[in-house]
């Protein structure tokens, strides 16, 4: 485990630390299995076994609930499981439950989680470690059920730590930690793992799966602090908190999602010693020499690795910068990784209309202003409604920071990337 | 009460000190006062069974006023009696009647 702080005291985060790597010495041999993104995470709730699942079926979620709700019915698990009329009621159920004392989690999708947004604050506000499992999708209108960021991307400054998977394996390892990440004392926060719908909601791939026991060890068991159902230490959840303590209440929660950067990488630490496979913040992909790098999120990360090794082939130094952690954001890490590189290019898939440019990008570039650094940057907005992304695409961007190297950056910072003009 | 800072307060706005709203004086925001008249009030107290906040005081069985640090001023007991033994009267002027 890293001794180093990642925390933001003062904006002194502690370089290195945090990145993933494969360890050979694993405590439990994976079982080797092909599913879908969304049936790794079904499987992933049922090796966890919470107490109450709230949620209602949207594409490209649905697998994950449809999946789920035949564990319950076959008696797999213990869940209390809620089919509830709408996903406001879903996380209304879940912030219920939480505060009850269980162990709760929900799944959802694009207008899905819009619909839960107003009790998204809820659940973070009363600091409930509420864990979702979020499918990315679009959001209407026009109507498309693809992947794109915008759903989650909306639910940025909800007080959700937030997580960004780049394949299935990640999906099925990152459904476990969120649960440890959001019940750590020092965090208290509703938790958020995000897979790209269909492109890895869908996808089946090769993967490992942990043994029950394995699971059931890492996540251990849950006594909250305070429940409702603590008779014996009566507690008011969620009471009018006005001029007088609800700033206090929030410089609380600011704390406690920092704190959530030091604890994502412990836990990420030793889910490696079970599995073999550790997780970070980040990842870093042929980063040691490149001058010319992307930075990702979620499953482009993966195809992006495609294009560095093809851009490699062609005497290219370029490089990957893969976001696992969005919130909080790792801004220090990310400026002391990327500060010098000669051209960097920021990929997002959504758009913060007016902005200018996505969210991504916008946390790249305030990590440089605020920590000195100044490498040239442009931003890809791209793959909005699950436009297809290639490693060709990616090549192109590539080649064009290349260009920019040379002639400086011409045009926009943000760039639309296989919009058709 | 000397307000406490972030580090010192529980999280989430959490209440242990359960029924601590009785330091809540909400009786100050109201613009109609309750008065009651004790030679009509037979005790039946469905006073007491409409108050929504618990602001009609009843001792040994026997309805004897108003908490008048917590009603809200809302007329419903006047609005329910039988006897027509609560009327209500605005503040301002009760106020302006005192001076």
């Amino acid at each position: 485990m890293p001794a180093e702080s990642y925390q933001d005291d003062g904006g002194d985060q502690v370089e290195g630390g945090g990145e993933m790597t494969t360890m050979n010495v694993a405590k439990y041999k994976g079982l080797p299995k092909g599913l879908e993104g969304d049936r790794a995470v079904a499987e992933a709730m049922r090796q966890m076994n919470p107490d109450v699942v709230a949620a209602y079926p949207i594409t490209p979620q649905t697998e994950i609930v449809m999946r789920f709700s035949e564990f319950v019915s076959n008696g797999e698990v213990d869940t209390e499981f809620i089919a509830v009329e709408s996903e406001h009621a879903a996380m209304s159920s879940c912030i219920g439950a939480a505060a009850a004392g269980g162990r709760v989690q929900t799944a959802t999708s694009g207008a899905g989680m819009a619909l839960m947004w107003e009790v998204l604050w809820v659940a973070s506000g009363s600091r409930l470690p509420i864990v979702m499992h979020a499918v990315n999708r679009s959001l209407s209108s026009p109507l498309n059920i693809h992947c794109d960021h915008s759903d989650t991307m909306g639910m940025r400054d909800a007080g959700w730590v937030h997580i960004f998977d780049e394949n299935v394996q990640e999906a099925y390892d990152s459904a476990i930690q969120v649960l440890r990440i959001a019940e750590h004392p020092d965090v208290m926060l509703p938790t958020l793992h995000a897979l790209d719908g269909f492109i890895i909601g869908h996808s089946v791939e090769r993967m490992e799966t942990l043994p029950d026991e394995a699971v059931k060890e890492f996540i251990g068991t849950y006594t909250p602090k305070y429940s409702l159902l603590d008779f014996e230490h009566p507690a008011t959840f969620g009471p009018m908190d006005l001029q007088d303590y609800f700033f206090e209440h929030k410089r609380q929660q600011v704390e406690a999602i920092q704190n959530a950067l030091d604890v994502i990488v412990k836990v990420g630490q030793e889910f490696g010693e079970l599995s073999g496979r550790p997780y970070g913040l980040m990842e870093e992909y042929c980063m040691d020499d490149a001058d010319y790098v992307l930075v990702a999120l979620g499953s482009t990360a993966g195809t992006s690795k495609v294009a560095v090794d093809m851009m490699r082939d062609s005497g290219v130094k370029a490089g990957l910068l893969k976001i696992r952690c969005f919130r909080p954001f790792p801004h220090k890490m990310v400026s002391e990784v990327l500060g010098k590189r000669k051209v960097v290019g920021v990929l997002d898939r959504s758009i913060s209309f007016g902005a200018q440019t996505g969210p991504l990008c916008l946390e790249v570039i305030t990590s440089f202003f605020t920590h000195g650094v100044s490498p040239k940057v442009v931003n890809y907005v791209y793959g909005m409604g699950g436009r297809d992304i290639t490693p060709a695409h990616i090549c192109e961007m590539y080649k064009e920071l290349v260009e920019i190297d040379k002639k400086g950056i011409t045009g926009p910072v943000q760039r639309f990337f296989g919009v058709r003009d | 009460m000397a307000l406490k800072s972030w580090k010192e307060i529980l999280i989430g706005g959490m209440i242990t000190d359960v029924g601590n709203s009785i330091n809540y004086k909400t009786g100050d925001w109201r613009s109609y006062r309750p008065i009651w008249d004790d030679k009509k009030c037979n005790n039946c107290k469905v006073c007491w069974v409409y108050c929504p906040d618990g602001s009609i005081t009843i001792k040994d069985g026997v309805m004897i006023g108003m908490d008048l640090d917590h009603c809200k001023g809302c007329g419903i007991c006047a609005q329910e009696c039988p006897q027509k033994a609560i009327k209500m009267m605005e503040e301002t002027k009760l106020r302006e009647a005192v001076k």
